[in-house]
């Protein structure tokens, strides 16, 4: 009873999270003074060289106003766009690249960030764990000192910053890699795989990074904490060896925050994956919500936001849900 | 956000008492030196400097372009005819100044929001906890920059910071409301509600000492966050571009493609001088959040 308590609690609060985020996406846009399909009209204007007639223009206006959804009154628009959302995943057109719908681009753009991210956090965070548990469990050797201190340097630095100093040492002083993202469409064969990794391979190290920071220097101190509990020494006692007292006895007990901590950081990690690829221009999601900007598409912008959303809040209700796997004990509140 | 979710780590964890934890101490506080050496010159160098050039270091062709580093042009001049070192400058002390004030805003705001969400419960609290939960799980960039879109070319600096302060309060308002959670059972806050204090005198008089640790690592790791989204914003040129902050400044070396035209200092300097500032920021922090551990233990 207890564990579908906190299953059905635990989906709760996912629908929660999905309807602020779908109502803020779009509410805010709404409360701003700008007008897009004032500014939409303007670009046309200026490109047809103030030729529109006032008719073309309310012509124009009308359209624009249909394929937005922005008949009706603010709650009808409400109403029609969590329906669209909800039932249909349906954005509406592209605007930059008519008639082609958002929902197909976006479907496009997502095998490519989820597997940049999944990939790279998976391998940040068992990394950064496995070197701050060796950092934490030796913590009186001058190497956990070391590597303490390559947390500390390493883990402050944002996501552009890095980025950056990559592009700048990795692909333009010593030219090991791609300066951006140059894939080009082909069909499955090993040259098309080995392509894909030689141009992932910088913003995967940026990704793998700038997580690892953090979980080093997280687990270094939890792990020393979890030595000094009374179960361990008494592993110690019993005769154990190091190295099953610091992966079955501190490890799998000093894991568990560090999982809670995953499922809420995952936001942050997906802001850094986003920023990341525009900056390298790989094909994902963020590239897809940088030229929406660029473009003024803003069809485009509200779709990759509540696919943002959607991923983020998904991601942690499954580890969530997994929890319990890694730790038998929880209490179903 | 990220530095929030560290502090809240780092709090969590009990303190041992042995000699290896005394002499953990030592070396955090190490950290505390070289952190607020690092913050205070920045602080003093950006705040100062601006009184003795009395050129606007955003102004176009003030200087001849591209000249080489020398005495009078300590990083060179980019292509616009800027002078760099100036730039940067004036890009430090608006940086700073905007996560200063943003910090202000946000650690108000959510000291208020979690204080009262843990003192008062009830439906209040799982409602405020529920939008807690949702914004910190909303990941806050694309918001940021559906809104930068939207605003474009009309923003302001102003509105800049106030979009990061509408979504940068939950972390803190989270870490607050646990520790109220905490105080609340206290039996010096039944005394003070038994000797007719109301909740309001409550709050301020006899919790808010004890988060008062809490809020002062918290603000540093804010002006940390605030600065990190504006800057983030501003590489992508969704900022007020034409502010110089740290952000901006490389907004323009990349739009100018500063490293094929061999401006690497136009790149370097501005690279190098945010990883010192934050890591200047981030060691305040831990070390401040170590030094009251210790206080704490003492007492």
């Amino acid at each position: 009873m207890g564990l579908l308590q906190y299953i059905g609690q635990r989906l709760l609060t996912y629908v929660a999270v999905l309807f602020i985020g779908i109502s803020i996406t779009f509410f805010l846009p709404r409360l701003m003074p700008n007008d897009p399909i004032d500014g939409y009209i303007a670009q046309i204007q200026s490109r047809a060289g103030q030729t529109l007639t006032p008719e073309a223009a309310a012509e124009i206006r009308a359209t624009l106003t249909e394929l937005y959804g922005l008949e009706g009154s603010l709650f009808t628009q409400y109403l029609n766009y969590l329906r669209r959302v909800v039932f249909g995943f349906d954005f509406g057109p592209s605007f930059s690249a008519f008639p082609r719908p958002v929902s197909e681009l976006i479907m496009l753009a997502l095998p490519w960030t989820l597997g940049l991210l999944l990939t790279t956090t998976v391998i940040s965070w068992l990394l950064g764990n496995l070197i701050g548990l060796l950092a934490g469990y030796y913590h009186n050797r001058r190497f956990a000192t070391a590597l303490e201190v390559l947390g500390v340097l390493i883990y402050p630095i944002p996501y552009y910053i890095l980025a950056l100093t990559l592009i700048l040492l990795l692909a333009y002083t010593w030219k090991l890699f791609p300066l951006s993202t140059t894939i080009r469409p082909a069909p499955l064969s090993l040259a098309q795989i080995g392509s894909i990794l030689y141009n992932s391979a910088l913003p995967a190290l940026t990704l793998v990074i700038a997580g690892f920071g953090w979980n080093i220097l997280s687990m270094k101190s939890l792990s020393v904490a979890t030595k000094e509990e009374p179960f361990v020494t008494f592993a110690r006692l019993k005769g154990t060896s190091d190295r099953t007292r610091m992966f079955s006895y501190v490890f799998r007990n000093a894991l568990l925050p560090q999982v809670t901590a995953l499922a809420l950081s995952l936001g942050t990690i997906f802001n850094g994956a986003l920023l990341t690829e525009m900056l390298f221009s790989y094909p994902g999601l963020g590239l897809l919500m940088r030229t929406a900007v660029g473009n003024g598409d803003y069809n485009m912008l509200y779709g990759t936001i509540t696919m943002t959303i959607f991923a983020v809040a998904t991601a942690a209700l499954v580890i969530d849900l997994i929890y319990p796997l890694f730790d038998p004990r929880i209490r179903y509140r | 956000m990220k530095q929030l979710l560290r502090l809240r780590g780092a709090a969590a964890l009990p303190v041992g008492e042995s000699a290896e934890a005394q002499r953990g101490r030592l070396k955090l506080n190490l950290r505390l030196k070289i952190g607020l050496t690092i913050l205070a010159f920045f602080a003093i160098a950006s705040f100062t400097l601006p009184f003795f050039t009395d050129v606007d270091p955003a102004q176009q062709g003030t200087y001849l372009k591209n000249l080489p580093i020398s005495w009078k042009h300590p990083l060179g001049t980019n292509t616009q005819g800027q002078s760099i070192f100036w730039y940067l400058v004036f890009a430090v002390r608006n940086s700073l100044a905007l996560g200063i004030t943003v910090a202000i805003c946000i650690s108000f705001i959510s000291t208020m929001v979690g204080l009262s969400a843990g003192y008062i419960g009830g439906w209040y609290e799982r409602l405020v906890m529920l939008l807690i939960d949702s914004v910190i799980t909303i990941p806050v960039l694309p918001i940021l920059i559906i809104l930068s879109a939207l605003v474009r070319g009309k923003t302001s600096f102003f509105l800049v910071g106030l979009i990061i302060v509408c979504f940068g309060w939950a972390w803190g308002a989270r870490t607050v409301r646990s520790l109220a959670l905490s105080l609340r059972e206290r039996e010096f806050v039944n005394m003070a509600r038994f000797s007719g204090a109301n909740t309001f005198q409550i709050i301020t008089r006899e919790i808010f000492p004890y988060v008062y640790a809490y809020m002062v690592v918290n603000f540093i790791n804010t002006i940390l966050f605030a600065i990190n989204t504006e800057a983030a914003l501003a590489v992508l040129g969704l900022s007020k571009v034409e502010v110089p902050t740290l952000g901006s400044i490389l907004f323009w070396a990349l739009n100018y493609n500063a490293l094929f035209i061999g401006q690497r200092t136009w790149v370097i300097a501005p690279i190098v001088a945010s990883v010192l500032l934050f890591l200047g920021l981030f060691l305040t922090s831990t070390g401040y959040n170590d030094l009251f551990a210790a206080r704490r233990g003492r007492a």
